[in-house]
């Protein structure tokens, strides 16, 4: 299980309680490109929030079939969301599917993504101007060149969807809103 | 006047620029500092205000409202004169397409701002081959632009715009009508050269990996500079 279900679960909870199967429905909707989450995978992930005290029981829901186990977040799991959500990812080679998970749980949980955005770009022109410096000194061998190309061209390829993504921000904020 | 802005110390300062084109405001407000020796890309959507603000910095366009400062000097101040030799000895202007003198040869081209501050033909053609060998289009001298590659053309103009020894230039998207590895020749020439010569340069460009040459980045959004990033 990575680090980015277990945040994007408790996105989801902390935009609404939800039992098991409704989280998987949820995220299997708004992360249409992830891998479809295994319902053991929810469990698992829902125990372990709330062994670590992001999540919490919040009653059962029969609602006419079998009886389901509602979950809610803490403001420890809200503390924790907001402190994953505003971390930048370590810009290298290419990390779009975590970004575009924090920009949504972002919007999901009434974060800053527009904030995220800035600071995550500016760390991606770090690292493309570091690579710029490699691959234009003088004497960098072709292997080197080459990995520097693959890495700007996949840096910029995030960069680019950031850069619409900020200037649809307002669009998509109202959009998952309504969802 | 102080602004009380974090602005002080710069070589070249636009201070809440305003410039509208009729009744479209391209800058709101924009204030931007080039520090003497600096490689400051100007980043942004296509009518953000990019190219208006290199207007206003460089003297061919009198912003609306605010304050261009070029060390120490108001450039608002300066009668039309001054603000004209201003701009040919001490700035340089590079744009997407080079805009050499389709009639002139490559050598000619370069040694011809030379020519306009008084030096002699030979002279100036002179220093103009060395500017072209600097830039890698040695050998080049008699073509005209219409027999260079893009690539060439805008390593010229680069010489063309460096060869008087200005303190900054301006290149509007100087790589943005070239493919990536002609792109990255001309961007490693400018920078290399700027290196050695100490010339600021500000970078229009919409494009990151261009962008990724520069030593910081401001982006331009609705005629202001964004606020940035923390930077690491």
């Amino acid at each position: 299980m990575s680090m980015s279900t277990r945040h994007i679960l408790l996105g989801l909870l902390a935009s609404g309680p939800s039992h098991g199967y409704d989280l998987k429905r949820r995220h299997d909707a708004r992360f249409p490109q992830a891998r479809p989450l295994a319902y053991g995978q929810v469990y698992t992930t829902l125990q372990r929030l709330v062994r670590d005290g992001l999540a919490e029981v919040e009653g059962t829901d029969s609602d006419g079939g079998p009886e389901r186990t509602v979950y809610r977040a803490t403001d420890e799991g809200v503390r924790e969301l907001s402190r994953w959500a505003g971390e930048i990812a370590p810009p290298a080679p290419f990390v779009t599917n975590e970004i575009f998970a924090k920009v949504v749980v972002s919007i999901l949980s009434d974060g800053d993504p527009a904030g995220y955005l800035r600071a995550q770009r500016a760390a991606h022109m770090d690292r493309m101007r570091e690579l710029t410096a490699v691959k234009t000194a003088g004497g960098a061998d072709l292997a080197t060149v080459l990995s520097a190309d693959f890495a700007l061209n996949h840096l910029d390829a995030d960069l680019r969807w950031m850069t619409t993504t900020a200037a649809r921000l307002t669009t998509l904020t109202a959009e998952v809103d309504t969802a | 006047m102080n602004h009380g802005d974090n602005t002080a110390g710069g070589l070249l300062t636009g201070r809440r620029l305003v410039k509208a084109h009729g009744r479209t405001e391209a800058l709101r407000g924009a204030t931007v500092t080039l520090d003497a020796g600096e490689i400051l890309a100007v980043t942004g959507p296509s009518g953000s205000g990019k190219s208006t603000l290199a207007h206003c910095l460089s003297g061919i366009t009198r912003p609306d409202a605010g304050s261009v400062t070029y060390a120490g000097r108001r450039l608002e101040e300066l009668p039309e004169k001054r603000l004209s030799e201003l701009r040919r000895t001490e700035f340089g202007v590079v744009f997407q397409f080079g805009q050499l003198i389709p009639e002139l040869t490559a050598a000619d081209n370069v040694a011809l701002p030379l020519m306009l501050a008084g030096a002699g033909r030979a002279e100036a053609r002179a220093t103009a081959g060395e500017w072209l060998e600097r830039f890698g289009v040695r050998g080049q001298e008699d073509s005209r632009p219409g027999e260079l590659s893009g690539g060439q053309a805008q390593r010229v103009a680069l010489a063309r715009a460096l060869v008087t020894g200005p303190r900054v230039v301006f290149a509007d998207e100087p790589t943005g009508a070239l493919d990536s590895l002609a792109g990255e020749q001309v961007m490693t020439a400018l920078v290399h050269t700027v290196r050695e010569t100490g010339t600021a340069v500000l970078l229009i460009t919409h494009d990151a990996q261009v962008a990724a040459y520069a030593d910081r980045e401001v982006r331009l959004c609705d005629g202001v500079a964004a606020p940035q990033g923390a930077a690491a």
